[in-house]
C-alpha cells in the first residue's frame, strides 16, 4: 500500500510547502525559547537590583565608627559591693572630660559628650557587673560613637554641604576632627548588630532578641505543625475513603495554604490571646499562629512525597504481611522522609519570613533584652525589619536593609539545607 | 459461556489425570469488578497443591487480576469488587473473620517487576518473619535468612554481603531476593505475577529452574506472557481470553491439542 501512494503523488517532506512549514516551526521553537530565556533574564536582574540596593544601603550597618576612651572606674562612684547601681553617668562625664583634656568651655564638653553614645553608660555598667575587679581601676575602651557622628565618618553626612542642611554643624564637626586626628576614631565590624538586642539608638540596635524570638517561634511552629501535617498527610493518604468528604477536606486544606496570613494573626489575636489568655507578644503564640500557615504546607508536601513512593514498595510489604500501619511506617514513611523535609524547611523559611500575622499578636514591641522563654514577650526577623524601618533616625535606614540581608541569609541557608537533604537522601528507583 | 466454563471446571476436578493432587487453591464462580467494569466472568478454577499452573491469555485478559484475587491484594484498589467465593484448604479467604495479614504470609506473592525493599539484603528476608514472630531470636532468624536465601538459590552470590542494599543486586538476583523474602516466612502457595518479564533470558532460566525446585514445598501459580515458559515450568495451564477462563487442563494437552479454538489460535500465535 505505501508503495502504490509513493508511485503516486511526490514524497510530501520535500515539497516547498512543507520547506516553508519546517521552517515556520523552527522559528516557533526559536521564539518559544528567546520568550522562556527572556524572562530568565528579566527575573535574574529584578533579583540584582534588589540585592543591590540592599547591599548598598545595609552594607554600612555592617560596620561601626568606635570611639576609644580612656575609663577610671572611681570607687567613689561605682561601690566594689554594689557594682549594679553605680554612677556610670559620672564615670562616662569624666572618660568625655579625659577626651577633651584642654577644654574648659562646659559647652564644648557638652557636645563632646553627644560624640560618645548614650549607651556607653549602660556598656560600662555590664562591663562593671560583669567583672567588679575593674572598679578602681583606669583603662581605655572602643565605644561606638553617636549615630550622627557615624553617618559623618561613613559619609552619608556630607562635611561640604551646607551647613543649615545637615544634622552636624561646622563646630561639631571640627570638635569630631579633632579626635580624628588624634587617631581614636577606628571603623570596625559592628558585632553588635547580631549580639546586641533592640536600642534606641542606631548604633546600639542589633538583632539579638529578633533572632532569638523568631527561633522560639520556629521552634514552637515545627513542634506543632511538623506531626501534625504528617499525621493529617497520612490519615487522607493511607487511610481515609475516596469521597465527598474527603474531597471537601482536601480542598480546605489547600485553600488554607492561600489564606491571607493576616487574616491566620486575626484568628490568632481572638482565639489564642483573647479566648484562651495567652500573653500577648510571646513566640509562644507567633508560633502557634505561624504553624497555622505552615500546616496546610506540610500536609501538602508530605501528600506528595507519600505519593511518590513507588506502589512496589507498598505491594512488596503488603505481599509478605504487613499490615497497614507496618507498610507505612516501616517502608512508606522512611521513603518520603526526604521529601517531607525539604518541604517542612521550605515551609519554616516562608514562616520565618511572615510578618503581618506577628504584628496583629503584638510581636512588634520595643523589647531591650531578647526573650528568655516562648512565654516572655518578643519581636521576631521580620518584625523587627517593621520596626526599624519606621523609626526616624538615620541609622536604622542602613540598619533595616542589614537586618533584610541577615533574615535573607538565614532563609537562604535554610533553604540551602533543604536543597542538600534532598540531594542527599533522595533515593531512585 | 457459563455453561462452558462450568462443565470445564467439573472435568477438571474430577479429571483422573497423572496429577490429581489435593486441591489446594480452588475458585468458584469468581466475578471482579473494577467499579463498572467486569474483568472477570464466573472464573471456576481449581488449582492442585505442589505443582505449577500457569495463567497465560494475551494482555488484558485478566488472568492478573484472578492471580491478585488469591492473596487479596485487590482489597487495596478502593473500586475493586470480587464476589463469588474463593477457597484456601477449604476455607472462603474473603469470610470476613478471615484474617488478610495471615492469609498473606500463606500466600506469598512474587511481582512482575523485582521490588526488594530499599534496605540490606538481610533485611530483606528477614522483615517478614520478624513481622510475623518466626523467629524466636537472632540465631534462628539468620537462620530463617540463610534457608530462605539457600532455597531461593542466591546464598552463595550474596553471603558476603548481606548487609549490603538489595537494591544494588542486579535483575535477575533482585528478583531471587524477592523469591526469598516470599519464602521466608513459609508460604504454602507463591503467586507470581510475569516474574521473568523484566529479566534476561539467562536470569530468566536461574529463575524458571527455581521454580522448579520450589515445586516439591509450594503450590505455585504463575502469570507468565510466554508461552515457552508456560509450557516449560508449568504442571498445568489455564487460558484467560476477555476475562473468561476458556480453558483449563495438563499442560502439553493445552499445547498441542486444545479443545476451544480460541485456546489453539493464542497458543499456535494467531493473536495475543
Amino acid at each position: 500500500m505505501a508503495v502504490s501512494t509513493a508511485q503516486t503523488t511526490p514524497p510530501r517532506q520535500t515539497s516547498d510547502r512543507a520547506a516553508q512549514l519546517r521552517r515556520r516551526r523552527y522559528a516557533a521553537d526559536r521564539r518559544l525559547k528567546f520568550f522562556g530565556l527572556a524572562a530568565i533574564v528579566t527575573a535574574i536582574a529584578l533579583l540584582g537590583i534588589l540585592l543591590g540596593s540592599l547591599i548598598l544601603t545595609g552594607y554600612q550597618a555592617f560596620v561601626q565608627t568606635h570611639v576609644t576612651i580612656e575609663v577610671a572606674i572611681d570607687p567613689e562612684l561605682v561601690d566594689r559591693d554594689n557594682p549594679a547601681s553605680g554612677n556610670y553617668r559620672a564615670v562616662v562625664a569624666d572618660a568625655v572630660q579625659r577626651l577633651f583634656p584642654e577644654a574648659d568651655d562646659p559647652a564644648v564638653l557638652q557636645e563632646g559628650s553627644r560624640i560618645v553614645t548614650n549607651g556607653a553608660q549602660v556598656i560600662l555598667r555590664n562591663m562593671v557587673v560583669g567583672n567588679p575587679g575593674l572598679v578602681g581601676t583606669t583603662f581605655s575602651l572602643q565605644v561606638p560613637v553617636s549615630d550622627p557622628y557615624d553617618q559623618l565618618t561613613k559619609g552619608v553626612i556630607q562635611r561640604d554641604s551646607p551647613e543649615n542642611r545637615r544634622r552636624l554643624n561646622d563646630a561639631q564637626i571640627s570638635l569630631y576632627e579633632t579626635l580624628e586626628e588624634r587617631g581614636l576614631i577606628e571603623t570596625r565590624a559592628n558585632w553588635a548588630l547580631l549580639f546586641n538586642a533592640d536600642s534606641r539608638f542606631p548604633e546600639l540596635a542589633g538583632l539579638s532578641g529578633a533572632i532569638v524570638g523568631s527561633f522560639y517561634a520556629l521552634l514552637v511552629c515545627f513542634l506543632i505543625s511538623f506531626p501534625m501535617g504528617i499525621a493529617a498527610a497520612i490519615y487522607l493518604e493511607e487511610f481515609a475513603p475516596k469521597n465527598r468528604w474527603t474531597d471537601i477536606v482536601e480542598v480546605n486544606i489547600n485553600n488554607l495554604a492561600a489564606v491571607p496570613s493576616i487574616v491566620f494573626g486575626l484568628l490568632g489575636l481572638a482565639v489564642f490571646i483573647q479566648l484562651f489568655g495567652l500573653p500577648r507578644s510571646a513566640p509562644l503564640v507567633g508560633g502557634m499562629v505561624l504553624s497555622l500557615m505552615t500546616l496546610p504546607t506540610i500536609i501538602i508536601v508530605t501528600r506528595a512525597a507519600l505519593k511518590a513512593v513507588p506502589p512496589s514498595i507498598r505491594e512488596a510489604a503488603l505481599g509478605v504481611g504487613a499490615s497497614k500501619h507496618e507498610v507505612i511506617l516501616h517502608h512508606v514513611l522512611p521513603l518520603a522522609i526526604p521529601g517531607i523535609l525539604t518541604g517542612t524547611i521550605i515551609g519554616l523559611a516562608q514562616a520565618l519570613g511572615e510578618t503581618a500575622p506577628l504584628l496583629l499578636i503584638g510581636m512588634n514591641a520595643f523589647l531591650t533584652s531578647p526573650p528568655g522563654g516562648i512565654m516572655e514577650p518578643a519581636t521576631a526577623l521580620p518584625t523587627q525589619i517593621f520596626i526599624w524601618a519606621d523609626s526616624p533616625e538615620r541609622g536604622f535606614v542602613a540598619r533595616t536593609s542589614a537586618a533584610i540581608l541577615v533574615l535573607l541569609g538565614f532563609l537562604i541557608t535554610m533553604n540551602a539545607i533543604a536543597i542538600y537533604l534532598r540531594a542527599r537522601l533522595e533515593r531512585r528507583w | 459461556m457459563d455453561q462452558m466454563t462450568n462443565t470445564r471446571f467439573d472435568a477438571v476436578t474430577a479429571a483422573p489425570h497423572n496429577h490429581s493432587t489435593h486441591a489446594k487453591v480452588v475458585g468458584q464462580d469468581v466475578n471482579v469488578f473494577y467499579g463498572d467494569k467486569q474483568a472477570l466472568f464466573d472464573i471456576n478454577l481449581s488449582i492442585g497443591e505442589r505443582q505449577v499452573t500457569a495463567l497465560i491469555g494475551p494482555s488484558g485478559c485478566g488472568k492478573s487480576t484472578f492471580l491478585r484475587c488469591l492473596n487479596r491484594m485487590n482489597d487495596t484498589i478502593d473500586i475493586c469488587r470480587v464476589t463469588g467465593k474463593i477457597e484456601l484448604d477449604g476455607g472462603d479467604i474473603y469470610d470476613p473473620s478471615l484474617d488478610v495479614v495471615e492469609l498473606r504470609a500463606r500466600v506469598g506473592m512474587v511481582f512482575q517487576k523485582p521490588n526488594p525493599f530499599p534496605k540490606s539484603i538481610f533485611e530483606n528476608v528477614a522483615y517478614g518473619p520478624r513481622i510475623h514472630g518466626l523467629a524466636s531470636g537472632k540465631a534462628e532468624l539468620e537462620e530463617i535468612v540463610e534457608r530462605s536465601l539457600r532455597k531461593a538459590s542466591l546464598w552463595e552470590e550474596v553471603k558476603d554481603r548481606l548487609a549490603e542494599s538489595g537494591t544494588g543486586l542486579s535483575g535477575g538476583q533482585q528478583q531471587r531476593l524477592c523469591i526469598a523474602r516470599a519464602i521466608a516466612v513459609s508460604p504454602e502457595v507463591i503467586l507470581m505475577d510475569e516474574p521473568c518479564s523484566a529479566l534476561d533470558p539467562i536470569a530468566t532460566a536461574k529463575i524458571e529452574e527455581l521454580i522448579n525446585e520450589l515445586r516439591e514445598n509450594y503450590t505455585i501459580i504463575i502469570v507468565t506472557h510466554s508461552m515457552q515458559q508456560a509450557a516449560r515450568v508449568s504442571q498445568r495451564t489455564a487460558f484467560f481470553h476477555l476475562g473468561v477462563l476458556v480453558e483449563e487442563g495438563p499442560t502439553d494437552e493445552i499445547f498441542t491439542t486444545p479443545k476451544d479454538q480460541r485456546t489453539m489460535d493464542y497458543v499456535t500465535g494467531r493473536f495475543g
